[in-house]
């Protein structure tokens, strides 16, 4: 028997018929009583053999008439009145109730594969993932193994584990959208960061997403819709990951009904897999043109132009607002981006115009060493571009164009700095971005006083409406554009004029 | 491509910044509760989660369990069935010292020796077994599985059933009932004299009576039944063992031996709710075991707990074992017992649990949740939350208040890793002390330690492969 003295003090034992509960019942009320002040001992429990034994055990014996089928309640107590109340708890504790089951209390669900799994739909499925990327890995495989196609928003995914995934995807018949990819738009859904644009003919493979958006833009402002755009992140088109996302992503769209014609817009992709990616692109049955930013090749304006006249569209004249302030004498270029092959643009149309350009996100590694990624510092004199949205600005805090909070302070340090200057900035509407970035922006442009050019990313139909924000933007004294190397140009105009 | 083919439904995980988003575009959203990974390193999780060979080796070792069979083909004494050598006892759990026994695996093994007359004390017993002078081994590597200290001796009499499917053989004691008994670390001459009619009567009546069985019980039929009718199958098995009394009397009754055995042992099977126990685990260790060594499979093969450690195996590393300190249940006690009386976690039938039903189909037993003073919702929780950290759901074992939902089947210990959830385990609990026997029973889930070695190991196994 256990350490427990035996019972002093007064006892209640009985014995009752036609009681009966189950024993797990009964000791859940031995428990219970068990606990009042001033009980020393209980045991209500079914009259079997073991029971009495135990009841023995603890000096509480019921003496002649047992039978397994009556309950003996025992008690000892230290008083009379602890005794009566334990009792009646007796009582009351076998006379009661439970509450009736409920349904059962929701369980959270903890995995994209639980996810998937609780899905009651047989349909198209898909997987966002924007947990940190060292676990992003296990949540885009969980969406893989159950055959869907997986978005990962997550930075800092290791590139070993994007190859690893993406030729899971290839093996299992899905896509993996990213990693660090923010812009997609599937079946008219947009995932992320995504303007409200029509639905068409032109299937997108990005590989950039600010640069997905301006073309989609441009497109829907020409009257084209997309059928899809999907994302493959920056590094796709690396030598690492050799375009497996490009690769699988063209033949989705040369096999997607929707899709008449592919536009791949990115970053400089390296020799080899642009190689792999033009034969691969030959052997589809739609046809595919390349928007490929680098040096001496046509802009994404000018991509999307030649795409146009593929098609026997006209071009349209991008909407603009083109009145600024004049640049003062010896203005150099400030360029303050969220996008960053918006970024990338306009340094590409300004170098060759300006010469050298300073960035966080430079063209060549020696120009990016004045500039700190960890402290973006526009105090640096001379042409500078910086990409608030690069990861190095990004940790800790959410994209500029969610949180306009780092690019208006270096505005106002330019303002505050006497340097004169021409400021270029873009502003991405759509879905994911913020509710009204004019309303922020254009006091800051307003207190900044100098020459100012913003490259408009957005759709009438976005949200934020394009026309309402560039007329609150033009009204602060900006020169707004539809396209990203429209508003470089006239910022290298205005520059040019004042030299 | 099904993904282009309209508008998608969404499972995000993660941030929700753009949930808000596609919700206003119509769009059917389902936002996962996302945790950091419970534990494991992240290099690991990776390289589990990438390892090439894992689904289809979780698929062959799902598969493998869900196909095993159960038949209890026959009753034979352990000397015979295992080839034990002469003072060799088997327990539950990994592998044991007589320095590291708890109380009650202790007082079982005290139990067996004075059983098996190596000696005549209890001085004599414990000086025999802290000399060395008798080998211990765990049941699981005799294809064997022991509740509570699970303590097997030569002339014990063993279920032997069988698998038709792999032919794989599995072995259980025969259960003693409740109360003061063996496997709950009691040894007194009640507990002795009871051993002693199982082997020469109880042992040799279900002998002759399963031997002259038409057909073999079919054990994972009664257990498949039992989850219908209000049992879990670990510890609740009143319908099972109900159920295997009305498969047996026929059989018991025309054995040739006097009525009074005959009787006697109906009565003693009659009257041992748990008597089902001892042949629903050999069961689940032949489904476990028929899924041993698939490399790059990340379910679990077996739990189990000697006393003073927890113990598992993975299909993907052999028999290696991973253990950690046995938790202590918590629950609801006997009589005047109380916390303080209970030992850590102990015995094989945690194998319950590994293969799916126990703990894991609490949902089918309401009662069983009043142990840790829950509620009926609570209960359904349970079993929802095990679907999450499980591979498969097993079409023969059927919850029904879920809808008939198969149980959750194949603990997968890179699922345990990313919810950060353990086991639960159904259990009765030891007193602490050598021969006091049952104190209670209740809930208990593995240490965390088990799986983060396991997890450890398979991941440096992934790497390799």
């Amino acid at each position: 028997m256990s350490a427990s003295p035996p019972p002093t003090g007064l006892r209640h034992v009985s014995l009752r018929s036609g009681v009966y509960a189950d024993s797990v019942r009964l000791m859940q009320v031995s428990r219970d009583v068990g606990a009042r002040d001033g009980v020393t001992a209980v045991l209500v429990a079914m009259a079997t053999p073991l029971n009495l034994e135990l009841a023995a055990g603890m000096g509480l014996s019921p003496g002649d008439g047992t039978s397994p089928d009556r309950l003996l309640v025992a008690i000892a107590a230290v008083d009379d009145d602890a005794l009566a109340a334990a009792v009646a708890a007796v009582d009351a504790a076998l006379a009661a109730r439970e509450r009736a089951a409920g349904p059962a209390q929701a369980v959270p669900l903890r995995t994209v594969g639980a996810g998937l799994d609780a899905l009651p739909t047989d349909g198209p499925a898909l997987a966002i993932v924007s947990v940190p990327g060292r676990y992003a890995v296990a949540e885009a495989a969980d969406a893989i193994a159950a055959g869907r196609s997986v978005l990962v928003f997550s930075d800092g995914v290791p590139v070993e584990h994007e190859v690893a995934l993406k030729r899971a995807a290839h093996d299992a018949g899905v896509l993996v959208m990213g990693p660090d990819c923010g812009t997609a738009i599937v079946s008219g859904l947009a995932l992320g960061f995504a303007n409200v644009v029509r639905r068409g003919p032109v299937g997108l493979v990005a590989a950039s997403g600010t640069g997905a958006q301006q073309v989609s833009c441009l497109l829907d402002t020409a009257g084209v819709g997309v059928s899809h755009v999907l994302g493959v992140g920056g590094r796709d088109l690396s030598e690492a990951v050799g375009g497996l996302g490009t690769l699988d992503a063209l033949a989705a769209l040369d096999a997607d009904p929707a899709t008449e014609r592919v536009l791949l817009v990115s970053k400089p992709p390296a020799p080899s897999v642009a190689e792999e990616v033009r034969a691969a692109s030959e052997g589809l049955s739609v046809p595919v043109r390349s928007a490929a930013l680098s040096p001496g090749s046509p802009d994404l304006t000018a991509a999307v132009e030649a795409l146009l006249a593929d098609m026997g569209v006209a071009v349209p004249s991008w909407p603009s607002r083109s009145t600024t302030r004049p640049a003062a004498q010896g203005a150099v270029l400030k360029g303050l981006y969220a996008g960053g092959t918006l970024a990338d643009e306009a340094m590409l149309l300004a170098a060759p115009v300006l010469g050298d350009v300073r960035s966080n996100t430079p063209l060549r590694p020696e120009l990016g060493s004045v500039v700190d990624p960890s402290a973006p510092d526009l105090s640096a004199s001379g042409h500078v571009v910086i990409d608030f949205g690069d990861d190095a600005l990004t940790v800790g805090r959410a994209h500029p164009m969610i949180d306009p909070t780092l690019r208006l302070e270096a505005l106002a340090r330019v303002a505050a700095s006497g340097e004169p200057a021409v400021v270029l900035m873009d502003v991405v509407l759509g879905h994911g971005a913020g509710p009204d970035p004019a309303a922020t922006l254009a006091p800051a442009l307003q207190a900044a006083g100098l020459p100012a050019v913003v490259a408009l990313i957005g759709t009438e139909a976005d949200p934020q409406g394009w026309s309402r924000q560039a007329d609150a933007l033009a009204a602060a004294g900006a020169a707004v554009f539809a396209s990203n190397a429209a508003a470089t140009r006239h910022a290298l105009d205005l520059l040019g004029a004042a030299r | 491509m099904s993904l282009l083919s309209g508008p998608p439904t969404v499972v995000a995980a993660g941030v929700d910044v753009f949930s808000a988003a596609l919700r206003a575009q119509g769009a059917d959203v389902h936002d996962v509760d996302w945790r950091p990974p419970g534990f494991g390193d992240p290099a690991d999780l990776a390289a589990l989660a990438l390892d090439r060979r894992r689904a289809a080796a979780n698929r062959t070792a799902v598969e493998r369990v869900m196909a095993a069979g159960s038949r209890l083909v026959d009753v034979r004494p352990a000397r015979e069935v295992l080839g034990l050598p002469d003072r060799t006892l088997l327990h539950s759990g990994p592998p044991l010292t007589w320095e590291m026994a708890s109380g009650p695996m202790r007082g079982a093994l005290i139990g067996a020796c004075l059983f098996e007359g190596w000696a005549t004390t209890v001085a004599e017993a414990e000086g025999l077994l802290a000399s060395g002078g008798i080998a211990l081994d765990p049941c699981h590597h005799h294809r064997a599985v022991g509740p509570m200290a699970g303590v097997t001796s030569p002339s014990m009499w063993m279920w032997c059933l069988e698998d038709p499917v792999s032919g794989g053989q599995a072995f259980c004691n025969l259960n003693e009932g409740l109360g003061k008994v063996l496997r709950y670390g009691a040894y007194s001459d009640e507990v002795l004299d009871r051993l002693r009619w199982m082997r020469d009567v109880l042992g040799p009546v279900l002998a002759a009576a399963v031997r002259a069985m038409a057909d073999p019980l079919d054990v994972k039929g009664v257990l498949a039944q039992m989850l219908q009718m209000g049992d879990e199958g670990h510890n609740r098995n009143r319908a099972g063992s109900l159920m295997t009394l009305r498969e047996l009397s026929p059989a018991v009754v025309e054995v040739d031996a006097p009525s009074s055995d005959i009787a006697a042992a109906l009565r003693f099977i009659g009257g041992n709710e748990h008597f089902f126990l001892n042949l629903g685990m050999p069961t689940a260790k032949l489904a476990m075991d028929a899924a041993r060594d698939v490399p790059g499979s990340t379910m679990v093969t077996v739990m189990s707990r000697n006393g003073t450690e927890f113990g598992i195996r993975t299909a993907g590393t052999g028999d290696r074992w991973f253990t950690g300190p046995a938790d202590t249940p918590v629950g609801l006690f006997l009589g005047d017992y109380g916390p303080d009386d209970a030992n850590p976690d102990i015995g094989d039938s945690a194998i319950m649990e590994t293969y799916g039903v126990g703990g894991f189909t609490m949902a089918a037993a309401p009662a069983i949740v009043r142990f840790v003073g829950g509620t009926v919702p609570d209960a359904l929780a349970t079993t929802e939350r095990m679907y999450q950290l499980t591979l498969a759901e097993n079409p023969a074992m059927q919850v029904p208040i879920l809808g008939f939902r198969g149980s959750p089947t194949g603990i997968d210990v890179l699922a345990v890793a990313r919810t950060g959830w353990l086991p639960q385990i159904n259990t009765g609990m030891a007193g602490r002390v050598a021969g006091t026997g049952q104190v209670g029973a209740g809930l208990v889930q593995p240490p965390r330690e088990c799986f983060e070695q396991a997890l450890a190991a398979l991941a440096a196994e992934a790497r390799t492969a």
